[in-house]
Parts: structure tokens; C-alpha cells; sequence
């Protein structure tokens, strides 16, 4: 079982690490981390699942905003859903999807449609991915505690 | 009867001689009439001649002349009364005219002479101006020819191109026929021919340098002329020419670097010279001019500068080629050294580790036996395995310790530590020995020794349980004394000056023993490694001489002095030894200076139940907000707007952490309202914190004139609201924003 264990605390160290290495997290996610006690033992759990919903409203209302079949695009409506989006993953450290952000911004200021469109997408599909890593990797969390270890202190370089 | 008033002829009128008479008169007339017109057409040619009245008249005489002469034509006839009258006015005025002009010529005449004098006069002068111009020119094409001479030679630092190129270039401008040079060989004694123009030269053409021409040329700066037939100008192959060419010699002083003396110009009777033979050509009859001569003067001059810097130059060449192998050397000497060294650490490092981990078991095993049931023997032995295994252990930790002392690389562990405490525990150790071998030995530690103080602890024990050590080693009876104080006035050593600053001291540590003492010789072999004072009866006493020698470089490196002192054999002696050590803050009374920016001993403030308002619009941001203060132990409000922020903000509230992230003044508002609901109880109102993406100047100065008390950058990290925290409650604003 011990050797189970390690194994399970070693993949999750290497997938918590490539993680970061691919440029999917920050860290202001090992903040997060540290914040996470006996008082608060789900925290990140929790502030994850604030932060997707999050995406899925202000994506659904740039989605809206930049329909042109409702008549002229307004930019400002999209502009400050942006912003908001912006706020939340560096809250988060969700690093891609911030990057992604503020370029869209920048297509916002310049009322770049096109770009802006093109942007919404990839947030879309960013924060889907990042979505899925990590649920992969709250399942191995899972794991590990159910094999009756510890989750491992990830340290980054 | 006509009346005429011709001179009646001899004969009768005769005709012949009357037509001869009248075609003279009608030529005169003619000629006349013509030479006035000729006279006006000249002079309009000319337009220079300066008296033209006078030729007015001139022309008005002759004009009359001719009209006399024409009118006589009628004359020779009889005539009328009429012509008679009108040769009658012609005549007289011709007359008047002549007269005047007669006197006026005696005016012009001399004038006109005086122009022609003064013509002369400019021709000569005009051909004394040609001469002199034809001299200029020639004289600046000898400068041109010199500067260009003088540039060629100093634009190569090279010493037989110089040489070579100013043979070639007087040759060129002075069109010799034969340019030698002769150097001075290296005994001075001969003069050698070393560079020729045109002719080939035998090698070794040498000589004697003593030889009256070649002391006259040398004796004056001046270029000489010197008889071709001297040995010096016996250069070209004798082909019976008829008339060999002037021959000039100058010399050209050869300076060298050490003529170069900044207070001590060269002296003329030091110089080497060299010398410089022109030779024109022959069947020429050309003759030496002054200005060649000051031409070939001149370039000798330059041409002695050229060779002084190439000479520096192939100096300096030569010096830098020098530094620069030695710099390879030494750059090599050094690789070595340090893969020397290298290889020493590694080997130190290996055996040290190989060493210790056997010795470790060797001392852990024999240590567990001796717990267990042992015969007396195998206890003896038990023993005494472990007595050697410890010495052992101890010789490898001492020699790793040098080593590490000797390359430096050894650094002083510091820390705060009790010093009485550090004495007492050190006598323990020496005690049972002390007590076995009946030395009582006395602390006396006085009384402004400080409690407190900072330093290397494990090394300063180090030496004086190596010093009280070998006090006891080497004491047989007696007893022992050790004195700890603090020194201020100067001390043993000349060289070492005690300086106590503020926040250190030093502290003497004397110990007195009553021993075999020391022959005064031998004090200073007893700190160099490995010797000891070699007398059988401490022999036994073991030890591997590297006590002392590591002492003192623990000593020096806390930038103290140790040495001893004895009156001699079997009087004892006495180690005594200064050390640096820092006072610590612990030790004094505890007055908090006033402001810690970051406090010696960092704060854990204590942050339960503190009430703190955050305000975010951001739902994530706001969660991710209350969880660091809930993690701080802050108890924590949240508000999504900054009307509720009104609302719920109280004197219960000791921070509001509000998010200012969109540009623009209306986030900035709620400061000041919350300043306005606070105006009657100042001192309740909560502190006010911004947490915004950007902290430049302007944002900063916003926030400031806003009346907020800090700014935070997001997102921040735990460690960073700690601090925050702290310094908030502390000094109630923020000195730093991050």
C-alpha cells in the first residue's frame, strides 16, 4: 500500500508541477493553496467552482454583447465583462486564461471585432481546459487521501 | 604791272624749274595734310599718350604748313590780289602757330624724356621681381618637398622603412646621385654603412669613427660639405667621371629611451650619431644651395624623431610581448593552483566523508558495547579502542578545520549566546581531568563582562577548552587560573590596536598555570602546526600539535590576538588571548528605539477577531480576499457595492479593504464618504486600504488624496497581507504599499 501511495503523491507532484511548467497556473494558485486549513478545508475547491461559474456567465454575456444580430456591437458591455473575467483569474492564478484577457482587452479598446470574437473563443476553450486539468487533479488529491496519505506540499521553482 | 611778291629770278621765268618747284610744294602740302591725320589715327590706336593738345597744335602747325605751301602753288603764276591776301594770313598764321608751338616743346621735351626714364625704371624693377618670385618658388617647392618628405617618414613606425624613405625622397627632391647612411656599430668604435640609394654596398662596409671629416660633421648641426674624396664619400665605383658632384655630410643623433629623463634634457656629448652623406651628381657643376643645405638639415632633424619613436615603439612592443607571456605564465600558474586546490577540497571532502562514517560506527559500536556485559579485560580494551577512536576523530575534525581555516574558507558562525555560561561549562569539561591530576582550577570573570553577546560560540569554546586543555595537559602540579575581562588600553602586541566601538568589545581570557613553562626560544615555534616542544614527559600527554595553531587562526579570524608568555622552564606560563564579540541588544535594557520600519524580531501580530470589511465587486476576488484574512484570523465581512459598503461599515471595523480596479473617480468616492461618516468620531474610523492591479505613482497619489491610508497591489500573497496587517494596526498607515 505504501508503495501505492507514493506512487499516487508522485504523479500528483509531477502532473501539479507540469501544470505550472505549461504556463496553466500561477502563483497566486500556491497562494490559494496556502490558505487552505483545517478551518477552511475545501477553500480552493470552492473558489474554483465560484470562478468557473464566473466564466461561464461573463463568457455567456461577451458571447451576447458581441451578437451582431441584436444590432451595433457594444465594446463597453464587453470591455468591462473582460475586466471583470481579468480580475477573477488573477484572483485565481488561472495564468492562461488572464494572459488571454488582456489581449482581449486590448481588442476591446481598439473595437477590433474580428479579434475580439476570436479571443472570446480561445477563452472558451482555455478555461474548459483548465477546467478539466484541474478536476484530474483533484481526483488524484482524492486518491491519495482515500489510500490513506498525505497530500504532498508542491514546491515551485 | 602785277605786283608779286615772289623773288623775281635771275632769268626769265623758266618753266622747267617752275613745274619742278610747283609738284615739291604740292607734295609738301599733301605730305603735310597726311601726317596729322596719321598722328590722330595713332594716337586714337593708343589712347595713352597724355598730351593731346599738345598735338592739337602740332597738328594745326603742320596743317598750316601745308596750306602755305598748297597756296604757294597759285603763287608761281600771276595772281590776284586775293590769293596774295590769303597767302599773306596763311603765312602769318603759321608763323604764330610755330612760335607757340616752339615755346611749348621747350616745356614738354624734358617731360616726355623723364617718362622714358621712369619706363626704364619698371623694366628693371619688374625683371628684380621676376628673379625674386623664381627664387620664392623654388624655395617653396623645397618646403613642399620637405613636408612631404617629413610626412612619408613619419607616417611608418618602422625603423629601415624610415630610413629607406628618406634616402629615396632627398634623393628624389635633390636629384643626387648617391645617398648613404651610416650607422654607428654596436661597440661605437666604427660607422657602418648601412643603407644606400642606388649603388649596391659591399656588407661590413665599416669605418673607423675617429676620423677628423666624420668629427667635423658631428661636431656642429649643420649640414657640411666635405671633399668627395673622403673615405665617407668613396661610394660610387670610380669610373674615371671628370668632375665628381659637391658632396654634403650631416649628422643624425640617434636618441634612445634613456635619453628621456624628465629633469635631465640629453646632453650633446652622451648622443650616438649617425651619419647622412649626399652626394650630387656628377658633370653637373650643380652647386649646394643654401636652401638645400637647410633642407637636408631639416630632414635629418626629422628624421631623428622618427627613429626615436620607432625606437619606443619597438620598446614598448617588446615590453607588452614580455607581459604578455609572463601573464600567460602566471594565468597558467594559477589554473594549476586552483585545480590544485580543487583537487585537495574533493579529496578532503571524500576522505572526510569516507573517514568519518567508518569512525562514526567504529565510536557508536564501542560506545554501545562498553553498555554491555564485558569481562574487565575486554572493558580495557573497549576502552581504550574507543579513547583512540575519539582521538582520531578529533585529529581528522582539526586537520579539515585547518585546511578550511587555510584557504579561508571558513566563516564564523554567529549568534547570540551567554558568555558566563560558556566559561562554566568549559571548566566542567576540564574538571574531572583537572580534579584527577589534583589541579583545582579558578574562574574569575569580571564584573562589566557582558552576559549577553554575540559571536561564534562553538569556536570561541573551542579555544578556550583547548587552552585550559593544555594548561592542565601540561601541568603536573599547581593550580590553575582563568581571567576573563575586558580590555580596552592597548595590549601586548605593538602592532594591534584595541579599539572597542559601540557595539563591541573585546574580551581577554588569561589562564595561568603552574606547569613546565616554556622556554622563552620556543614561544614561537608553539603555533605553527604539527611542532611541539618535544620533551618525553609530555610526550605521553598525546595531543597532535594542531590544538594551538587552530586556536589562533579561530583568534585571528575574530580579529584578535593570543600569545603567551613564561618566565622560562619549570616556572609556568601564562596564554593570554583577545577576541572581538559583539554586544547584544538582549543584554541591555530593552528601550524601543523609535521606529521599526521592519522590527528586529518580527512581529506575529495576533490578528483573531479582528473585524475587517472587503469590498469587491468580483465575486472570485472577493472569496479569494476573505480567505486570506479568514486564514490571518480576521473576522471578515464582504460587500459586492460601495452603497453597501456605506451601509454596513462601523466603528467595528478596524480595516476595509476595498477594490479599485476600473478607472475612474467613482471608486475613489467611497473613501471620502466613509471620511464624512466618520467626521464626529475621527478616531473610530477604520483604516482604509485600496487593493488595485496597478500601483504606479499616479494610483498612488490618487488613493493618497483620497484619503486612503494604503495601497496593495493584487493579488496578494500571504505573507505580504501579514505584514500589511502588521504595520497597519502598528503604525495606522501604510509606509510601503507592497
Amino acid at each position: 500500500m505504501n508503495a501505492g501511495i507514493a506512487q499516487l503523491q508522485m504523479q500528483f507532484r509531477d502532473y501539479t508541477i507540469s501544470l505550472y511548467q505549461q504556463g496553466f497556473l500561477d502563483d497566486q494558485f500556491t497562494e490559494l493553496k496556502k490558505l487552505q486549513d483545517d478551518g477552511s478545508p475545501d477553500f480552493v475547491a470552492e473558489v474554483l467552482l465560484l470562478f468557473f461559474e464566473d466564466c461561464v456567465k461573463l463568457i455567456g454575456n461577451m458571447a451576447r454583447a458581441l451578437d451582431k444580430s441584436t444590432g451595433t456591437v457594444d465594446f463597453s458591455q464587453v470591455g468591462a465583462s473582460v475586466h471583470q473575467l481579468k480580475g477573477s483569474s488573477s484572483s485565481v492564478g488561472a495564468k492562461r486564461v488572464k494572459g488571454l484577457c488582456v489581449t482581449f482587452k486590448e481588442y476591446c479598446e481598439a473595437q477590433n471585432y474580428e479579434g475580439c470574437v476570436r479571443c472570446l473563443q480561445q477563452v472558451d476553450i482555455e478555461y474548459k481546459t483548465l477546467k478539466t486539468k484541474l478536476q484530474d487533479m483533484f481526483n488524484l488529491e482524492k486518491q491519495i487521501v482515500q489510500a490513506g496519505g498525505v497530500v504532498p506540499q508542491v514546491d515551485i521553482d | 604791272m602785277e605786283v608779286c611778291n615772289c623773288i623775281e629770278p635771275q632769268w626769265p621765268a623758266d618753266e622747267l624749274l617752275m613745274k619742278y618747284q610747283y609738284i615739291s610744294d604740292f607734295f609738301i602740302a599733301i605730305a603735310y595734310f597726311s601726317i596729322p591725320l596719321e598722328l590722330i589715327y595713332f594716337v586714337k590706336k593708343s589712347a595713352v599718350f597724355p598730351y593731346r593738345w599738345v598735338l592739337v597744335q602740332f597738328g594745326a602747325f603742320i596743317v598750316l604748313c601745308g596750306a602755305t605751301h598748297l597756296i604757294n602753288l597759285w603763287t608761281f603764276t600771276t595772281h590776284s590780289r586775293t590769293v596774295a591776301l590769303v597767302m599773306t594770313t596763311a603765312k602769318v598764321l603759321t608763323a604764330v602757330v610755330s612760335c607757340a608751338t616752339a615755346l611749348m616743346l621747350v616745356h614738354i621735351i624734358p617731360d616726355l624724356l623723364s617718362v622714358k626714364t621712369r619706363e626704364m625704371f619698371l623694366k628693371n624693377k619688374a625683371a628684380e621681381l621676376d628673379r625674386e618670385m623664381g627664387l620664392i618658388r623654388t624655395q617653396e617647392e623645397t618646403g613642399r618637398h620637405v613636408r612631404m618628405l617629413t610626412h612619408e617618414i613619419r607616417s611608418t613606425l618602422d625603423r629601415h622603412t624610415i630610413l629607406k624613405t628618406t634616402l629615396v625622397e632627398l634623393g628624389r627632391t635633390l636629384a643626387l646621385e648617391e645617398c648613404a647612411l651610416w650607422m654607428p656599430t654596436r661597440t661605437g668604435l666604427e660607422l657602418q654603412l648601412s643603407y644606400t640609394l642606388r649603388h649596391q654596398h659591399p656588407v661590413e662596409y665599416t669605418v673607423p669613427i675617429q676620423l677628423p671629416v666624420i668629427n667635423q660633421v658631428f661636431g656642429t648641426s649643420r649640414a657640411v660639405k666635405i671633399s668627395p674624396n673622403s673615405p665617407v664619400a668613396r661610394l660610387r665605383p670610380v669610373s674615371g667621371k671628370y668632375m665628381l658632384g659637391e658632396v654634403v655630410a650631416v649628422r643624425v643623433p640617434l636618441l634612445h629611451l634613456s635619453n628621456f629623463q624628465i629633469n635631465d634634457w640629453p646632453e650633446l656629448t652622451t648622443k650616438r650619431y649617425a651619419l647622412m652623406v649626399l652626394m650630387l651628381p656628377s658633370d653637373s657643376a650643380r652647386q649646394w644651395h643654401v636652401h638645400e643645405l637647410e633642407l637636408v638639415e631639416v630632414v635629418a632633424d626629422q628624421v631623428a624623431v622618427a627613429l626615436s619613436h620607432a625606437a619606443i615603439l619597438e620598446e614598448s612592443m617588446r615590453a607588452r610581448d614580455l607581459l604578455m607571456e609572463q601573464n600567460v605564465a602566471l594565468d597558467l600558474a594559477r589554473r594549476e593552483a586552483e585545480t590544485a586546490i580543487r583537487a585537495r577540497n574533493d579529496f578532503l571532502a571524500v576522505m572526510n566523508h569516507e573517514m568519518r562514517t567508518p569512525m562514526h560506527a567504529i565510536i557508536a559500536l564501542s560506545s554501545l558495547l562498553q553498555e554491555t556485559e564485558l569481562t574487565p579485560e575486554q572493558r580495557l580494551m573497549v576502552e581504550t579502542i574507543l579513547k583512540s577512536s575519539n582521538l582520531l576523530a578529533t585529529l581528522m575534525n582539526d586537520v579539515l578545520d585547518l585546511s578550511r581555516l587555510e584557504d579561508g574558507s571558513l566563516q564564523l558562525e554567529l549568534g547570540t549566546f551567554n558568555l558566563h555560561t560558556l566559561f562554566r561549562e568549559v571548566l566542567n569539561l576540564i574538571k574531572p581531568i583537572a580534579v584527577v591530576k589534583k589541579l583545582p582550577i579558578t574562574l574569575n570573570l569580571a564584573p562589566d563582562l557582558p552576559e549577553f553577546v554575540v559571536g561564534d560560540e562553538k569556536r570561541l569554546t573551542q579555544i578556550i577548552l583547548n587552552i585550559v586543555g593544555n594548561a592542565v595537559k601540561f601541568s603536573k602540579q599547581g593550580s590553575i587560573y582563568v581571567t576573563a575581562l575586558v580590555t580596552k588600553s592597548g595590549t601586548r602586541s605593538p602592532d594591534f590596536f584595541v579599539v572597542p566601538t559601540g557595539s563591541h568589545f573585546y574580551l581577554r581570557v588569561k589562564v595561568k598555570d603552574s606547569g613546565a613553562g616554556i622556554n622563552p626560544q620556543d614561544i614561537p615555534k608553539l603555533f605553527t602546526k604539527f611542532a611541539q616542544t618535544q620533551s618525553l614527559a609530555t610526550r605521553s600527554s598525546g595531543g597532535s600539535g594542531l590544538g594551538l595553531a587552530i586556536s589562533k587562526r579561530f583568534v585571528n579570524l575574530m580579529e584578535g590576538n593570543i600569545w603567551i608568555e613564561s618566565d622560562g622552564l619549570g616556572k609556568g606560563c601564562m596564554a593570554i588571548f583577545d577576541v572581538k564579540l559583539g554586544i547584544s541588544e538582549q543584554s541591555n535594557e530593552s528601550k524601543q528605539s523609535g521606529i521599526p520600519k521592519v522590527p528586529a524580531t518580527p512581529q506575529h501580530a495576533n490578528f483573531t477577531g479582528l473585524k475587517v470589511l472587503v469590498m469587491d465587486e468580483n465575486g472570485v476576488s472577493r472569496m479569494v480576499t476573505k480567505g486570506l484574512l479568514v486564514h490571518l484570523g480576521c473576522e471578515v465581512t464582504t460587500v459586492s457595492s460601495s452603497e453597501e459598503c456605506l451601509r454596513v461599515v462601523s466603528h467595528e471595523h478596524k480595516v476595509v479593504f476595498m477594490d479599485i480596479c476600473l478607472p475612474g473617480v467613482e471608486n475613489y468616492q467611497i473613501s471620502l464618504r466613509i471620511h464624512e461618516k466618520f467626521t464626529k468620531q475621527r478616531h473610530q474610523r477604520p483604516l482604509l486600504v485600496a487593493l488595485t492591479g496597478n500601483t504606479d505613482k499616479s494610483t498612488k497619489d490618487k488613493c493618497m488624496s483620497f484619503g486612503l491610508d494604503g495601497v496593495l497591489l493584487k493579488p496578494v500573497s500571504l505573507d505580504n497581507m501579514r505584514d500589511v496587517l502588521s504595520d497597519l494596526l502598528e503604525h495606522r498607515v501604510l509606509y510601503e504599499a507592497m
